[in-house]
Formats: structure tokens, C-alpha cells, sequence
């Protein structure tokens, strides 16, 4: 390896793709950490390779970008200038100092899907790009089998091909809902319907925004024409109010929401399905921001123009700053790829250079702060929780136990009620039922501040460190 | 249409695993969850409370709900783990430690 500056970037989607290419073509060596078998992230996740899919642009959107990301990447990887550390699960990245100012960084990965072997890899910069998870919010019912997050049916279906089952119901609300709906109906499932909790007047309402995207006008057009194509009825302002079932998923009853979001009497049905996939949009992964002490803003990162966090030698970009897709997460991922190059070599970068990038991120982010109001989380949810309904998969934490955490306890955020009742304390550390123990118990969604991004056996934390290697150059693993 | 038809996938030679003892087959590349989908299996673990059926919720390897047991080893995430050949798959009651 050459003197060539080191950057980590965390995480190989949209952000972190567009990332690496644009370090990479700056003389800068890019290590880039994904725990994914192969790079895509979650929008442009790919089929297992051993799945042998020779059409997996059927189950995809954007392919020519993905085509043109993964061209560059391969051109990088054969040229020496990137090197991609996959199935590689980044639980810590340590800052290192000199006791003024920061003089590099270690980035701690565990191995594979066992993850109980680490290893670190030195860098002089590090750039997250670690996106989103889903946005859970508890209903009775929600922890059968069968009922699956939306982007989780997604997930299974472009990576490996299978679906839960055979008839599904998709609900929520928000944009993620039209792909999966699609994407599913066309894979063969029997899509019965879309429930949607937004009011489409609402969307219209923000139209002046929508507008000013003819890309995103178009895309909707298309979303509407599988839709009519697939046969899948709309029922926009209804929600899911319970899912029924012995051992697994046989039926949901929806109803009409009033302007009020109240359920409308009269209006339940029961729909029969083996499958319901549910989202309510997503939430940015902060956690090894967090650990590195930059500072959020709400519950993503916040960067500077040039996608810097106010960590020094610490990038952000994609929707680890903030959820708005995968064309923002390029245009963010570009600039801060660049910037991290410049920097990395003691240079001013010249905004100039991506002035393109930065007038893409400016409207993106401003459509997405409309689509936002429009699918704004439905109200009065938590008046339909029964006490029985359970908030905390993990530890099987009850709505009725954070009422009196609440109520008869006098919590008052996410913590205490933690402490009280053990939401939030099991194996997912807070992740899937903090939005729903936050608004049974009307506080902030505050961030988790979890010290270490995954669970880390024991033995990998009492490890010895390694010798140092050169930067770029994992440790053996241990 | 079948999602394997949809992306014309031309996968290697299925092979078998088997879930509590019934032999299943599985794809070469898809992971224990997928595997299990494709036979018509949706829940692989009891709680260790309330004793109550899960599966696969999240799919990328962040709720941990659909923790299985695989050739005697518990705790592992179905939707991160590939089938092999063989694999002895088994539902994980509570920890999976206390039986």
C-alpha cells in the first residue's frame, strides 16, 4: 500500500457506495465495512449470488444507477484503491488522540453471521453511511407469526427470493409501502390490500413540493399503474386495528380513520391473510455516531454542508443524517466522499466541485420534508393498544405494564420506563419498541445512546489488543 | 409467478436440512429464514416468557425475534445465517440454554 490517506466508510448502500467511488477517484484508499455478504444495502439488495438470479432488476428500482455504482466499484476493488470488508458487523469505532486532537481511528467488526470473532482496522478518517431500520409501532396482534416489518418482506424477497406466504395485507403508512406492495404482488403473493393511514388530500395538498420533482411525479405514476395492474385495492385513511390468529397470522381487522384519526364505527372489516407486512416508516441507525460523540439532531446526525459531523475526521451521510432515499443518499454520499478526500490530504475542498450534488441534496431534502408532513405517524394508535398488547418483543413487555410505568410510577421518558418495566433492555436494545413505549407514554423519542452498536460476546471485549497493523489492514481475528 | 421465476433465478442443487427432525430442502445462497419460508415454516422460537410462537419480523438482522437454533447452537439470527447441507435446524424454546 502507498501513503495514500485511509478512509472507513461504514456501510455499503446508495450513501456509502457513492461514498467510496468518490474518495477512491480522489487518491484516498477506501476500507469499506458492510455487514452484508454483498454490497447493495438495503435498496439495492441483492439476490444471494448462489441464488444464480440472472434478472434481479425485477425485483429492484433505479437499476442503471446500481449497474453504474457496482461498475465503479469493481473498476476501485481491481485497482487496489478500495478494499471491501463484507459480512464484516461494526460494533465500535474508537477515535484515537494524542491527547489534543485526533490522530486516527479503529474501526471494531465481528465476523460473519456466527459475529463472535472481531477485528479492528485503522483508518484516518471514517465516513457512516449506516442507514435506516424500521419504524415499529405495536398493535394487538403484531407479534404473530406471519406479521413482518414492510421493508423486512422486502428484504427477504430481494435477498433471498422467498415470501411468507401467499395472501398478504400491506399497512401502515408512508412511500415504502408502494414498492412493497408491488414488489410482493409481482413476486405472486396475492396482495388483498394497501392500508394506508395518510389522507391522500393530504399528498395533494402538498402537491406545489411534489411538483417541483418530475421524477418523483413520474415515479408515482408508476406506482399507481402496478397497482391497477396487480389488482390491489387502495383503502387510504384505514388502519390495521388488530391481528388475529391462534399460532400464526390468519386475518386483520381494518377500519376507516375519522379526521380525527379515531376509527370510524361501522367501518370494520376483516381481511384474511397469512401475511401482513407493516411499516410506518423508517429511523436512521445513529449508534456509532453516538459512540463517537457527534451530535444529533432529533434522531439523526447532524452534518454541515459538507456532510461533516462535528466530530473531526467524521463524515455522515445517507439516511444515518436524516430518512429521505436513495437519490439523496447519493448526492450526500458524493459530497462527502469528496470533502473526506480533501481533508484527508490537508486541502480545502471547493463546493463548487458538487455543486450538482448539493442542488440535488437541496430539493430532495425539501420534497422529503413534505412527503414527511403528508405521512406524518397516525394519531390516537395508542388509544387501540388493549393492556395485553405487547410493546417489548424482547422481554414480552405489555402496553398495560408501560401505562402503570407511566400512570401509577410517574415515568416520564424512555429510560425510566426501561428501568421500571425492562422494555427496551432485551436483545434488540430498545430498537423495535422504543417509538411505541414512547408514544404510550407521550415523551421524546430520545436517542438510545447505546455504547456498543451489537450485542459483543464477552470474550472479544476481554481480548488483548492486537499489534498494530498498517491502516487499511484488518487484524486477524480473535 | 414465484420470486425465483420473477428474477429467472437458475439456483445450484437444492439440498436438505432438516426443521425439528422433518427434512426440508433448501437453495444454495438463501439463509435459514428463507429456507424455512420457502417450506411454508413461519416460527422457529418460543418465548421465554409467555411461551408464544416467532418468527422472522424485521429481516436484516435487527429485532432479533427470529433467533433459531442450528446445529445445536442457539441465539443465531435465521435471517443472517445461510442453510447448509444438513443443518440440523431446530425450534429455540426460550434461551435455547435450558433444555
Amino acid at each position: 500500500m502507498t501513503e495514500r490517506p485511509v478512509l472507513a466508510v461504514i456501510g455499503a448502500g446508495p450513501a456509502g457506495l457513492a461514498a467510496a467511488l468518490a474518495a477512491a477517484a480522489r487518491r484516498v484508499h477506501v476500507v469499506l465495512v458492510d455487514s452484508a455478504a454483498e454490497p447493495g444495502g438495503q435498496f439495492y439488495r441483492q439476490p444471494a449470488r448462489r441464488l444464480g438470479a440472472r434478472r434481479p432488476q425485477a425485483l429492484h428500482h433505479q437499476w442503471r444507477t446500481w449497474e453504474r455504482l457496482s461498475e465503479g466499484l469493481v473498476a476501485h476493488l481491481a485497482a487496489g484503491r478500495v478494499t471491501h470488508l463484507s459480512d464484516h458487523h461494526v460494533w465500535c469505532v474508537e477515535r484515537e488522540s494524542d491527547g489534543r486532537k485526533t490522530t486516527g481511528f479503529t474501526v471494531h467488526a465481528l465476523l460473519g453471521p456466527e459475529q463472535e470473532r472481531s477485528v479492528a482496522v485503522r483508518a484516518d478518517g471514517v465516513l457512516l453511511a449506516t442507514g435506516a431500520y424500521e419504524k415499529v409501532l405495536p398493535f394487538p396482534g403484531g407479534t404473530l407469526p406471519g406479521v413482518v416489518t414492510a421493508g423486512g418482506a422486502q428484504a427477504m424477497l430481494k435477498g433471498g427470493l422467498a415470501l411468507p406466504g401467499r395472501t398478504a395485507v400491506v399497512a401502515g403508512t408512508g412511500p415504502l409501502l408502494l414498492p412493497v406492495a408491488t414488489g410482493l404482488a409481482a413476486a405472486g403473493a396475492r396482495v388483498t390490500a394497501l392500508v394506508e393511514s395518510a389522507d391522500p388530500r393530504d399528498v395533494a395538498r402538498r402537491a406545489r413540493g411534489l411538483a417541483a420533482q418530475p421524477a418523483k411525479l413520474t415515479e408515482a405514476a408508476g406506482y399507481a399503474v402496478r397497482l391497477a395492474r396487480h389488482r390491489i385495492p387502495v383503502m387510504a385513511r384505514h388502519t390495521v386495528l388488530e391481528a388475529h390468529g391462534r399460532d400464526r397470522l390468519e386475518s386483520v381487522a381494518v377500519a376507516a380513520l375519522d379526521t380525527e384519526g379515531r376509527a370510524v364505527p361501522g367501518t370494520e372489516r376483516r381481511l384474511t391473510c397469512d401475511t401482513l407486512a407493516v411499516g410506518h416508516g423508517l429511523l436512521p441507525h445513529t449508534d456509532l455516531a453516538e459512540g463517537l460523540g457527534c451530535r444529533l439532531d432529533g434522531p439523526a446526525v447532524q452534518v454541515d454542508e459538507e456532510q461533516r459531523t462535528d466530530v473531526p475526521g467524521v463524515w455522515a451521510a445517507g439516511e444515518t443524517t436524516g430518512i429521505g432515499g436513495a437519490g439523496l443518499s447519493l448526492a450526500e454520499g458524493h459530497i462527502a466522499g469528496r470533502s473526506a478526500a480533501a481533508h484527508l490530504y490537508g486541502t480545502a475542498p471547493d463546493p463548487g466541485e458538487w455543486a450538482a450534488a448539493a442542488r440535488s441534496r437541496t430539493r430532495l431534502r425539501a420534497f422529503f420534508a413534505e412527503l414527511d408532513g403528508a405521512y406524518a405517524a397516525p394519531v390516537r394508535w395508542t388509544e387501540r393498544l388493549t393492556d395485553a398488547t405487547v410493546v417489548c418483543r424482547c422481554e414480552e413487555v405489555t402496553a398495560g405494564a408501560v401505562r402503570e410505568a407511566v400512570g401509577a410510577l410517574g415515568a416520564g421518558d424512555l429510560r425510566t420506563v426501561k428501568l421500571l418495566t425492562r422494555a427496551g433492555m432485551g436483545w434488540c436494545q430498545g430498537r423495535m419498541c422504543e417509538p411505541g413505549v414512547a408514544g404510550i407514554a407521550d415523551c421524546e423519542l430520545t436517542p438510545g445512546r447505546r455504547l456498543l452498536a451489537r450485542p459483543v460476546p464477552l470474550g472479544v471485549l476481554a481480548a488483548p489488543p492486537e499489534p498494530r497493523r498498517r491502516p487499511g489492514e484488518p487484524t486477524s481475528p480473535r | 409467478m414465484n420470486p425465483l421465476d420473477l428474477a429467472r433465478a437458475r439456483p445450484g442443487t437444492p439440498f436438505t436440512v432438516t426443521f425439528d427432525g422433518r427434512e426440508i430442502e433448501a437453495l444454495p445462497g438463501q439463509t435459514v429464514a428463507a429456507a424455512l419460508w420457502s417450506a411454508g415454516v413461519t416460527s422457529w422460537r418460543t418465548t421465554r416468557g409467555a411461551g408464544r410462537p416467532r418468527g422472522v419480523f424485521c429481516g436484516i438482522g435487527v429485532c432479533f425475534d427470529c433467533l433459531v437454533t442450528v446445529d445445536g447452537r442457539p441465539g443465531l439470527r435465521a435471517c443472517l445465517v445461510p442453510a447448509v447441507p444438513g443443518a440440523d435446524i431446530r425450534t429455540q424454546e426460550g434461551t435455547g440454554h435450558d433444555d
